[in-house]
C-alpha cells in the first residue's frame, strides 16, 4: 500500500492532511485550499498585512463600494459588503485597520463569481475598515469609518 | 398608596401631555395602552406603530439595518436548533411538549401571560411548560436558566411567530394582577430611584449614554434575544438586568411580582405581531 | 464537535446567490475564560473553499477579526437551478467541515 495513503488514512499527526492527499494524489492541485497566508494573517499593522497579501501602493478607488453600519452595533458582529465594479476583480481582502492583527479576510474569487463579498467582521474599536481588490493585475482599495462605541444597557 | 405613587409620576409627565384624566389607576388595560400610544406618537409621529416592535432599531436606520444584515442569516440558528431538539424529544414516557400544551405548542406565546382563575395567579408560558414537564416525571426548569428553559423557548417560541400579542384581563382579579404589574412598572426603584417608566416612556427614543431608549409598546414581543448575536437573554432576564441596572434588588425570576409585570408589560403590546429570537446589540 | 454548515444558494436572475452560515467559535487568543481566568486558545476558520458542481468558485482565508459562527455572501453568474454547490473548511487544528446544498 501506498504509504502516504496509509499516512492519510491514519490521519498522521504532523502530516498537513491536505498537502499530504495532494500528494498522493488523492486530491487535485486544483480543488486544494489556498494555503493559509500566516504572515499576513499574523501581521500587526496595515503595512504589513498588505506586504504579506503581496500588495503595494493600491490605488484609490470609486468602484470599490463598502457597506459597513456608520456607528457598529456590537463591535463583535459587524456586517461589512464589498462590492467591487472593477472589472475582472480576482479577490478581495478586509482589513480592519486597527485591529491588533488587522487583515480579517482575504477572498479569491473564480469563473463566474463576482466581485462581492458579504461577511461580519469583529472590531476592536472605531477604525476605518478597508477594502483591497486585486483585478487585471493591478491593485486598488476603498475604505469606511465604523465607530464601535463600549455601551450596551441590555442585561 | 399605589394611586400615589403613580399619580406622582404621571404629575411629573403632566407637561409631555400624558392626560391626567384619561389616564387613571383603573383604566382598562386597552385604554392605558392607547394612552401611551398617543404619548409616544405625539412624540415621535414619523415611526410607526408597526415598527414599534423593533424598539429602539426604530428610531435608528443604521442600528436597523445592521439587525436586517443579520438576521437574514442569523449566527444563532444553531442555538435555536438545539431548543428544537429539547423540544421534539419525547420524555421519559414517551409524551411531548406537543401532547400537553393547546395548539401542540403552535401560535399560543401571544396569550400568555394570562390569569389562571382556579389557580388565583398570573401564569407564564415557562409555567405552563413546567407543568408540562412535572406532569410528565420530569424535573421542572429553573425558568432564569439559559441551558434550560431559556433554549427550549428560544425555539418554542419560534411556532408563534407572527401572532398577535392578545393578553386579556377580564376578572376582578386579574385586573389586580395587571394592576399590581402596573404599579411596579410605573414605581421608583434603586439607588437610582427610577422607575422603568422614567426611561421607557418619559425618555423612549431619548439617548442615554450610547444607547436609545425603547418605548414600553412593542416591547415584550419579541423575546428572547440573542445579544450581540450569541447571548440569549429571556424577557424575565431583562426585567432583571433592569432592576440591577437602577440599582435595586430583583424579584425572583417566576414569582408573583415578576409574572404580574410581565403581564401588563405584555398587554401592553397587544395587537402587535410576536417573533422570537431576534438579535439586539 | 463542528455542527452543520448552512447553506443557501437561489437563482437571482443569471446569478446564484450564495449565503453560508458557519459554526465555529472563532477564538482569538485574547479572550479570557470567565471562570478561569486563563485566555481562551486561537481556534479559528483559516481557509474556506466552495465549488459548484465541481469547479472552484470561491477560494477564502479567513482571520479570527471574522465574527464567531461566521457568515459568508457571495455571487456567481452561471450556474443553473439544481446545481451542486459544496463548501469545505478547514480550522487552526485541522478540523474539517464539509456542506452542500442544490442551487434552488
Amino acid at each position: 500500500m501506498n504509504a502516504l495513503r496509509r499516512n492519510v488514512l491514519k490521519g498522521a499527526a504532523g502530516a498537513g492532511t491536505v498537502a499530504v492527499a495532494v500528494a498522493a494524489g488523492l486530491l487535485k492541485p486544483t480543488q486544494a485550499m489556498a494555503a493559509w497566508n500566516a504572515a499576513a494573517f499574523d501581521a500587526k499593522n496595515v503595512g504589513d498585512a498588505m506586504k504579506g497579501l503581496g500588495v503595494s501602493g493600491p490605488a484609490d478607488s470609486k468602484d470599490i463600494i463598502i457597506k459597513a453600519p456608520d456607528i457598529a452595533e456590537n463591535g463583535a458582529v459587524v456586517p461589512v459588503e464589498v462590492t467591487s465594479n472593477i472589472a475582472g476583480t480576482s479577490s478581495i481582502a478586509i482589513i480592519a485597520e486597527k485591529n491588533g492583527t488587522p487583515l480579517v479576510g482575504s477572498f479569491s474569487m473564480s469563473g463566474g463569481t463576482q466581485g462581492f463579498i458579504s461577511t461580519r467582521i469583529k472590531m476592536g474599536q472605531t477604525s476605518l475598515v478597508r477594502a483591497v481588490v486585486q483585478a487585471g493585475g493591478k491593485t486598488y482599495t476603498a475604505a469606511k469609518e465604523v465607530k464601535v462605541t463600549i455601551g450596551g444597557c441590555g442585561g | 398608596m399605589k394611586q400615589q405613587m403613580i399619580m406622582k409620576l404621571l404629575t411629573g409627565m403632566a407637561g409631555l401631555g400624558l392626560a391626567l384624566g384619561a389616564a387613571t389607576a383603573y383604566a382598562s388595560p386597552e385604554q392605558d395602552k392607547q394612552e401611551l400610544i398617543k404619548y409616544y406618537t405625539s412624540k415621535y409621529p414619523n415611526i410607526k406603530i408597526e415598527d414599534y416592535v423593533y424598539g429602539a432599531l426604530a428610531f435608528d436606520p443604521d442600528s436597523k439595518a445592521q439587525y436586517d444584515a443579520i438576521m437574514e442569516f442569523p449566527p444563532f440558528e444553531s442555538d435555536v436548533e438545539k431548543g428544537r431538539k429539547m423540544w421534539e424529544t419525547p420524555f421519559k414516557n414517551g409524551k411531548t411538549y406537543a401532547d400537553c400544551l393547546p395548539g401542540g405548542g403552535k401560535q399560543i406565546a401571544g396569550n400568555y401571560p394570562l390569569f389562571d382563575e382556579a389557580k388565583g395567579k398570573v401564569v407564564t408560558l415557562q409555567d405552563v411548560i413546567n407543568d408540562c414537564r412535572t406532569a410528565n416525571g420530569e424535573e421542572a426548569f429553573k425558568v432564569n436558566d439559559m441551558k434550560t428553559m431559556g433554549t427550549l423557548t428560544a425555539y418554542m417560541r419560534t411556532l408563534s411567530n407572527g401572532m398577535i400579542m392578545n393578553i386579556k384581563v377580564e376578572t376582578p382579579k386579574a385586573v389586580a394582577a395587571y394592576e399590581d404589574g402596573k404599579k411596579t412598572f410605573y414605581s421608583r426603584k434603586g439607588q437610582l430611584n427610577f422607575a422603568c417608566a422614567s426611561c421607557h416612556v418619559q425618555n423612549a427614543g431619548n439617548r442615554l449614554r450610547s444607547e436609545v431608549i425603547s418605548p414600553a409598546v412593542g416591547q415584550a414581543v419579541h423575546w428572547p434575544v440573542f445579544r450581540g448575536g450569541d447571548t440569549l437573554v429571556t424577557l424575565q432576564q431583562r426585567y432583571d438586568g433592569c432592576f440591577k441596572q437602577v440599582r435595586a434588588v430583583p424579584p425572583p425570576q417566576g414569582g408573583t411580582t415578576m409574572n404580574n409585570l410581565e403581564y401588563f408589560h405584555s398587554a401592553m403590546s397587544n395587537g402587535l405581531p410576536m417573533k422570537a429570537s431576534v438579535f439586539r446589540k | 464537535m463542528a455542527e452543520p454548515m448552512r447553506i443557501r444558494a437561489t437563482m437571482a436572475g443569471d446569478v446564484a446567490d450564495v449565503k453560508v452560515l458557519m459554526n465555529h467559535p472563532m477564538e482569538t487568543g485574547q479572550r479570557k475564560d470567565a471562570k478561569t481566568g486563563q485566555l481562551v486558545p486561537a481556534h479559528f476558520i483559516q481557509e474556506v473553499t466552495a465549488t459548484i458542481n465541481g469547479a472552484t468558485v470561491l477560494s477564502a482565508n479567513l482571520g479570527s477579526g471574522i465574527s464567531k459562527n461566521p457568515y459568508l455572501g457571495f455571487k456567481v453568474k452561471g450556474p443553473k437551478v439544481g446545481d451542486k454547490v459544496v463548501v469545505n473548511w478547514v480550522d487552526s487544528k485541522g478540523d474539517t467541515n464539509t456542506a452542500e446544498a442544490a442551487i434552488s
